[in-house]
């Protein structure tokens, strides 16, 4: 009896519960949520298709094997030219972005790196300059900053005829800067292998070092001897095959400096750009990170008796990195993102590229999905490098 | 967020037939527009489509007064339908707006230094003649480049040239048949192809070559630059009506023959009323002099048609002396737009 009172009222909350319960509202409302998203998008979709077939436009990434047409200036990684395929013109353009995004990262970190330490500097001069570079560049938009290079920088130097020379065969004008490129010979190889053996070699001096630093308290010069085992192994090699490397010079020819290698303003302007510019942000992250540390651990750390450099490197920065790695993985994002710019100063990048290819064949929904694409895949591995770097760099507790 | 997006649907329908109702309503107004000729008459002025700004085709000064050799032909057909040429008005239009512009009915007639091809010809556009034969060309710098008078010599030569256009394509095409090496130097905006080759960057620049004649003002040191004889494509230009209506058509057609013809025969702005009177029965025919003509009034217009277009802007000589040639800053020389009697290729039919 008393059960069958009990299960009445039960039922009864139950009832009252389907439509007040939160769980089952909250499921209500989210697979609303999801409709509507789910509607909008295939509203979206099919209003496109309409239109697209009302203009009797064509759809479909076919277009992309058909011949380009058009030569690109600068493709250092791919044979292209104007009988070259749209989707060969595309892949030139994302190396290039890839390039540019590679060097302007390496250069933006160093760079920031130490500026931000340079900011904490206790030498006035130094702790004042680099305030002074944070807030111009921090302060002026990248757009800017790429035209100040291009048109303020690179396109005042001399002409082709008048280039700057500089010490082994190196000359610089307003074409670009140009180089000697090396030419190996027969027998070269034998210097690549040189040159591996000597990181291997680098490596394993630095694990004995370490271990032996480790059981006695010793420490071994490992940057020099690294050095010399890296420049020498190759080196080496080159002596026993006779020396097979020779240089191909720039010289003048009718128009231009012929013959070398040879780094465009248009390439030079954007990296330096892009690297000065996010390097301002990075060095910020950098001494937020470092007043991050506690002011404990550097004077723990003097009590040791370390210097200030190794207190630096090797107590302080590592555990700034913590708080800098996530942060830096946004600005290298920047970096990336910003790189398409390059598209006011003439340099092929993706976008540059996929631009010309969209104005000459009209498709630029197919283009601009190409586009998203590419820098959403660009965002999303830079982004689990980083985190791999991090949850390395994480604090191990013991 | 449902109520919303179904506002949105109800609102996203409401435009869309809104849209549709307008396009109705152009559709209908182009439909009831197929005599341009009345419908210009009625309105009492002329809308023709010009370049925004092309020095020597069609350029406004600082009081808005428009001058060109694309804005003189609006005023002679103006000075054709009214015997005004003060009663036209000028729509400015860039490369992408120019053709949309016409075929919704906003102007009367486009006359905007735009290339006659096949697609553009099928695409419901007329072009009613070519009043400037143009083609792709290069510039140097001739004091940096003393020894180079032929495009020929420019192999290794690093060339400035505009995204996206067919410029870029007539280029790579042209330095692949040659077998000659170029480095492309590319931009998306002609203001900043203008500034690259003019600090240096490039040793050529390519455009077409009334095109480098006008850009070529704007640069530092205009003397020391020349264009090379090569032309490398062929870019007719001419004025474009709707399709549909001939005898609109004809009037812009014979306008362009008038002014040749006027040419051909020593009939000029200044003598024009002087000739008129005179015992050249070919001239007083022209000019609607001849006793019972209708042709003039056959075209829809009256018989001192032809009177009123060169009293107005002046023969095709004058027109093209005055904005491209020795009396204007370009110093464009006539070239293939001279008359075929002298080794051009302008050719009026005859005006009988």
């Amino acid at each position: 009896m008393a059960s069958q009172d009990i299960t009445p009222v039960g039922k009864d909350s139950a009832k009252v519960s389907l439509l007040n319960d939160p769980k089952v509202r909250g499921y209500i409302f989210q697979a609303v949520a999801v409709l509507a998203i789910a509607g909008l998008g295939y509203w979206i979709v099919d209003n496109t298709i309409a239109n697209l077939q009302r203009a009797r436009l064509a759809t479909g990434f076919g277009f992309l094997d058909g011949r380009s047409g058009f030569d690109i200036s600068s493709s250092p990684f791919l044979a292209y030219s104007s009988d070259s395929t749209y989707l060969k013109a595309l892949m030139v353009g994302f190396l290039n972005t890839l390039t540019v995004a590679f060097a302007g990262i390496i250069t933006a970190t160093i760079l920031g790196f130490v500026i931000g330490i340079g900011r904490l500097s206790h030498n006035w001069l130094i702790r004042k300059l680099c305030t002074v570079y944070v807030e111009v560049f921090r302060n002026i938009p990248p757009l800017l900053v790429i035209f100040f290079w291009y048109l303020g920088v690179l396109s005042v130097l001399p002409q082709a005829r008048q280039s700057i020379t500089l010490p082994f065969n190196m000359y610089l004008n307003n074409r670009g800067f140009f180089f000697p490129a090396p030419v190996f010979g027969d027998g070269a190889w034998l210097a690549g292998v040189g040159l591996i053996a000597g990181i291997v070699g680098a490596l394993l001096v630095r694990r004995w070092a370490h271990k032996r630093q480790m059981a006695t308290g010793q420490q071994f010069p490992v940057g020099l001897t690294a050095l010399a085992l890296i420049v020498g192994f190759p080196l080496l090699a080159l002596v026993i095959k006779g020396f097979p490397l020779s240089f191909d010079y720039p010289v003048l020819g009718a128009f231009n400096l012929r013959g070398g290698s040879q780094i465009g303003p248009e390439f030079m302007s954007l990296f330096l750009a892009l690297s000065f510019y996010t390097a301002a942000f990075i060095a910020e992250i950098v001494r937020a990170g470092i007043r991050g540390v506690g002011k404990g651990q550097s004077e723990a750390s003097h009590a040791l008796g370390l210097r200030a450099g190794p207190t630096t490197r090797l107590v302080v920065v590592p555990q700034a990195m913590r708080i800098i790695i996530p942060p830096l993985t946004s600005q290298y994002l920047n970096l990336t993102k910003n790189s398409s710019l390059a598209v006011a100063i003439g340099y092929p990048d993706l976008v540059a590229v996929g631009g010309t290819i969209l104005n000459q064949t009209g498709r630029s929904i197919e283009v601009v999905a190409i586009f998203m694409i590419v820098y959403l895949s660009l965002s999303v591995l830079t982004s689990l490098f980083m985190n791999w770097f991090n949850a390395k760099m994480a604090l191990v507790e013991r | 967020m449902g109520t919303n997006l179904k506002g949105q649907i109800v609102m996203k329908n409401l435009v869309l037939k809104g849209a549709l109702a307008a396009s109705a309503f152009v559709l209908l107004a182009n439909a009831a527009s197929a005599a341009t000729l009345d419908d210009v008459k009625k309105k009492g002025f002329l809308q023709c489509g010009v370049n925004t700004g092309l020095p020597g085709f069609a350029s406004p000064n600082d009081k808005g007064e428009w001058s060109g050799f694309d804005v003189d032909y609006c005023r002679a057909v103006a000075a054709a339908v009214f015997g005004d040429a003060t009663k036209v008005k000028f729509t400015p239009l860039s490369a992408k707006d120019r053709l949309p512009a016409l075929q919704s009915g906003e102007i009367d007639v486009l006359i905007r230094n735009t290339t006659w091809t096949l697609s553009r010809d099928t695409q419901g556009f007329d072009f009613t003649g070519v009043n400037y034969y143009d083609g792709q060309g290069f510039m140097i710098n001739s004091k940096k480049l003393s020894g180079i008078n032929s495009a020929l010599q420019l192999s290794g030569a690093s060339v400035c040239v505009q995204a996206g256009t067919t410029t870029e394509l007539n280029l790579a095409d042209y330095f692949k048949a040659n077998k000659m090496e170029y480095n492309p130097v590319v931009f998306e905006k002609v203001e900043e192809v203008n500034a690259a080759y003019d600090s240096g960057r490039c040793d050529a620049y390519t455009t077409d070559q009334s095109g480098l004649y006008a850009y070529r003002l704007a640069l530092t040191a205009p003397d020391d630059h020349i264009v090379l004889p090569e032309i490398i494509s062929k870019e007719p230009l001419g004025p474009v009506v709707r399709q549909g209506d001939p005898q609109w058509a004809d009037i812009i057609r014979w306008t362009h023959y008038a002014m040749l013809t006027a040419e051909e025969l020593g009939i000029t702005q200044a003598n024009v009323d002087e000739v008129k009177n005179g015992d050249n029965p070919e001239i007083k025919r022209v000019l609607g002099q001849e006793a019972n003509t209708k042709l003039g009034t056959d075209l829809g217009l009256t018989n001192d048609w032809v009177v009123n277009i060169i009293k107005a802007v002046g023969n095709y000589g004058e027109v093209f002396e005055k904005n491209l040639g020795s009396g204007s800053p370009l110093k464009i020389a006539r070239g293939i737009n001279a008359q075929w009697s002298k080794g051009g290729l302008q050719y009026a039919m005859p005006i009988r």
